[in-house]
Formats: C-alpha cells, sequence, structure tokens
C-alpha cells in the first residue's frame, strides 16, 4: 500500500528537528532508517502529519570509544555496527540484523526509538547497561536502558525528543545467540550474556514486551571457569534458571513452549561463549 | 518538492509529492520500470536498487530523501548495444528466473555483493540473496548464476 500524505520537513540540526517536532504536537514523526517506519505508515498503522527527516544533520554519524564506552551518533548505520572492530558484541549482533539492503540504510538510534520486542541493538543496549542522550524542548536528558524501554514498542522518549547519541560501554566478555526462522529474519528468541568485571548480565529478546534481564545470582566468572574449561553444569543452571523465569506469549512465530525451551538453549549458548572468552582475548580499550 | 537525481548516468529532476517512494518514482515519473515491486513493505527485495553504492529497499525510501543522489538500477545493467552483463547472461543460461518478478531486485543484489566480494563462497552468496524472496526458482538457479557469473567476471578483469 501507499503511504498516507504527509508534511517533509529536512531538518538541519538537531535544534531545528525538535522544534519542528515540538510545533506538530503529537503529530510529528521522526525519519531516520526509514527501515520500521516507512513499513508502518505503508501499513497505515500510524498517519503523522509531518515527517523530520534527520539523516542530514550534521554531527551525528560519529564512532568514538572514550574510556571503557563506544559513543555512537543517532545515524550511524547498521552496515556500519556490523564493520566496526570496537565493540564486538555490537558487531555480532548487527550482522543478525535483516539483509544488507536493511542495514545500508537502519540506524543504532532507530532501532533503539522504535523498541521491537525481537530487535537486536535494545537487548544489547540493556546487555551493556548503556544510555542514551536525548535531546528535547529546552533541555537535553540521559536515559539509562532499564528506563528507555516501557513496552512492546513504546519507549519512554516524549513527542518531541530525540535521541543523538548512544552510549554503549564495552563488556569484558560476552556472548550471543539468536534463533530466528532464517537469518536476517527477526529473531524468535535471542540471548546477550556479558561480563563487566566479575558482574554477570543476561538479557533475553523475543520474550516480554521489552528486553528480559536476568541477572544470575553467584555471578563470579570463576563458577564458570575452572582453570580455563567451561563448567557445563553451572551454564545449564543458568540457562535453567532463565528460561523459568520467562513468561513468554505465544504468537504465529511460536508458542509459549517453543519460546520457553528456545530461552534455555539460547542462554546456554551464549553464557558458554562468554564463559569461554579468554581473559587475554579482551578487545583493546584506548584510553 | 523539486528535487534532482542521476539515474544509471543520467541526469533527471522531477516534481514529487513527499510520500513518493523512490521505487514509484523511477517507475511512474521516469518510467523505468524494471524496478519491479512486491509487498511495498521492504520483506521481498524485489525493489532492491543501488543508491550511493549501497543496496537499498527502493519502497523505504522517499524520492525526497534521494534529491542528489546517484542511483543504479537494472536498466543500467546491460550494455548500450544490448549486450547482457555477465550477471544477466548468468541468470538467463542457469534458469536463475521464471516469471521475472523477483530478477531485478536479485540483480542489483548480487551486483553489490560481487561488487564487494569478487569470490563469494555459495554458502555467502545464499546468504547475501536471502534478503529477496522469490516464488518461482527454487532458488538453486540463483545461486548458480551468481557463482557461474562471479567466475565470468574474474575471467574478465582479472585481478592485476
Ligand atoms: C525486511 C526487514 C527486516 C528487518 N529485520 C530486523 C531484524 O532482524 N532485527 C532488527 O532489530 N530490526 C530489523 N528490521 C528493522 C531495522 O532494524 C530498522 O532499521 C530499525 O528498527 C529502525 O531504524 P531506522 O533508522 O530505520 O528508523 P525509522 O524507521 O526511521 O524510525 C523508527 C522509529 O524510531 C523513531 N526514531 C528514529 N530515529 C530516532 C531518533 N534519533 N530519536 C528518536 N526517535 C527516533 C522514528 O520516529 C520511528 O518511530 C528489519 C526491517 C526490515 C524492513
Ligand atoms: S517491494 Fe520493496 S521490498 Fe518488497
Ligand atoms: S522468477 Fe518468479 S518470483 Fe522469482
Amino acid at each position: 500500500m501507499k503511504c498516507p500524505p504527509f508534511d517533509y520537513h529536512r531538518a538541519t540540526g538537531v535544534a531545528d528537528a525538535v522544534a519542528t517536532l515540538d510545533a506538530a504536537g503529537d503529530e510529528g514523526k521522526i525519519l531516520a532508517g526509514g527501515q520500521s517506519l516507512v513499513p508502518v505508515l505503508a501499513l497505515r498503522m500510524a498517519r503523522p502529519a509531518v515527517l523530520v527527516d534527520i539523516n542530514h544533520v550534521p554531527g551525528l554519524s560519529s564512532l568514538e570509544v572514550r574510556g571503557d564506552t563506544l559513543h555512537l551518533g543517532a545515524l550511524v548505520r547498521h552496515l556500519t555496527l556490523a564493520e566496526q572492530d570496537q565493540h564486538p558484541l555490537l558487531a555480532e549482533a548487527a550482522r543478525w540484523i535483516g539483509h544488507t539492503a536493511i542495514r545500508s540504510r537502519g540506524t543504532v538510534a532507530g532501532s533503539l526509538a522504535h523498541a521491537d520486542p525481537s530487535a537486536e541493538l535494545p537487548s544489547v543496549l540493556l546487555a551493556c547497561d548503556g544510555a542514551v542522550q536525548v535531546a528535547g524542548p529546552g533541555a537535553t536528558r540521559r536515559v539509562g536502558a532499564a528506563d528507555l524501554f516501557v513496552g512492546a514498542l513504546q519507549t519512554d522518549l516524549g513527542d518531541a525528543e530525540m535521541i543523538t547519541e548512544v552510549e554503549l560501554p564495552v563488556p569484558d566478555g560476552w556472548g550471543f545467540s539468536e534463533f530466528a526462522r532464517r537469518h536476517g529474519d527477526f529473531a524468535v528468541v535471542s540471548a546477550v550474556a556479558t561480563r563487566f568485571g566479575d558482574r554477570i548480565r543476561v538479557v533475553i529478546g523475543g520474550v516480554a514486551g521489552v528486553p528480559h534481564l536476568v541477572s544470575p545470582p553467584d555471578s563470579t566468572p570463576d563458577l564458570l571457569t575452572v582453570s580455563g574449561a567451561v563448567q557445563d553444569d553451572r551454564v545449564a543452571e543458568i540457562a535453567d534458571a532463565a528460561a523459568r523465569g520467562v513468561e513468554p506469549a505465544s504468537d504465529l512465530h511460536g508458542s509459549a513452549d517453543h519460546r520457553r525451551a528456545l530461552t534455555r538453549e539460547v542462554v546456554r549458548r551464549a553464557v558458554a561463549q562468554l564463559a569461554g572468552t579468554p581473559t587475554s582475548d579482551r578487545t583493546p580499550v584506548p584510553a | 518538492m523539486q528535487i534532482s537525481l542521476t539515474v544509471n548516468g543520467e541526469r533527471h529532476r522531477v516534481d514529487v509529492e513527499p510520500r513518493r517512494t523512490l521505487a514509484d518514482a523511477l517507475r511512474e515519473d521516469l518510467g523505468l520500470t524494471g524496478t519491479h515491486l512486491g509487498c511495498e513493505h521492504g520483506v521481498c527485495g524485489a525493489c532492491t536498487i543501488v543508491v550511493d553504492g549501497r543496496p537499498v529497499r527502493a519502497c523505504l525510501m522517499f524520492a525526497v530523501q534521494a534529491d542528489g543522489a546517484s542511483i543504479a538500477t537494472v536498466e543500467g545493467l546491460a550494455a548500450d548495444d544490448g549486450t547482457l552483463h555477465p550477471l544477466q547472461e548468468a541468470f538467463s543460461r542457469c534458469h536463475g528466473l521464471q516469471c521475472g518478478a523477483c530478477t531485478p531486485g536479485m540483480l542489483m543484489t548480487a551486483l553489490h555483493l560481487l561488487d564487494t566480494e569478487p569470490a563469494p563462497s555459495r554458502d555467502r552468496i545464499r546468504a547475501e540473496m536471502a534478503g529477496n524472496i522469490c516464488r518461482c526458482t527454487g532458488y538453486v538457479g540463483i545461486v548458480d548464476a551468481v557463482e557461474s557469473a562471479a567466475a565470468r567476471q574474474r575471467e574478465l578483469a582479472p585481478e592485476a
């Protein structure tokens, strides 16, 4: 189907974008990569009066490590995420997003703002305990991953607010596993595991409206590895606990039982991969 | 809105409504109906073209966003004298098409793949072509065609 009519505004800067959104009330929408918004318009699931195209806003495509954190401009495309080597977990997750033609347009902030419960990047943001910088009318603020996602396709962002930057701490170890019907399809269930120091975080996507955080108790890494070898029992224990802790719904893509079984397996794989990451293999992070 | 864009090396100026997709602008305003439309929401791949060197879904980009862009479509593949591009020739020879609805998107996706990876494995070809849906061929002929065209292109332009 064809999109409903709208006014098009090509924003020249962040302030211009925010002011245009503000003037549009709840009738304005940001247009970034368009890989989620345009299908929504074509299927007539929304009919915003004004689209604010941020693709020409300067300064939103940078990618830079400062301290232990990767800072990404809102417009960094999925293809760039997949090609960079400063945040290997992010690169791996981005390779699972759609196909090359989708990754060449889709943006990091667009994926977070769209907040699809099966999307990879929201899970990565939560697993890394990252945050977004947000510009709004008259003020800027920083929103942590735990507060950003409030429901399926719902975020804490106001109508005139715009993500300008994504902050993604680089973990000391990580694991990623996803089950999709075909590579490039949205995940049925996915799991991201990270280790920062001796804290392990596991996030499951596709089992709730928002990414589901499991923090395994007793998550000291030496429980996972005994002289470099992965302790399978411990990994299985974490996977079982994770599967018990989710309440997935049934839909077209899988029943609740199927999703629970997948949860156990993707968590097992992600945590096994995390446990197998030798400490010496850590990505060097320039100061 | 007035926009200008370069398609297969030729500059065009068109006046489009903001909601006009790039696919519709190519087909309806410029008469370049080689770019096909299937789903019109990003999932089938029929409308895939190359914009500023990267493959994109022409149904998920508005024409106004392509202002100033350089675009390659299936019409630009064959030589001026009608000689088929190695990919087109291979699709024909390997039965990589039947009805042809998916073919322009398949060709443009494969074109970008071979531009960036001259010798992809069959697995890589399958992975890259998986974003394009074909109801007719069963895909084997398509993978054969891309593999065969890659070999032919390496013959034509051996690395120095
Ligand atoms: C065939 C297909 C397959 C896909 N497969 C996957 C997949 O496997 N995994 C996956 O995660 N995604 C997938 N996607 C979606 C893709 O990742 C999108 O790129 C992403 O969801 C949205 O990013 P975008 O830049 O295209 O945003 P847009 O579509 O432009 O915008 C999406 C929403 O975010 C808002 N928005 C955009 N930028 C900002 C900003 N800076 N600040 C505030 N709000 C903003 C918009 O207003 C809109 O509401 C797929 C898409 C298609 C068409
Ligand atoms: S018509 Fe564009 S992807 Fe189907
Ligand atoms: S040849 Fe008919 S859809 Fe592919």
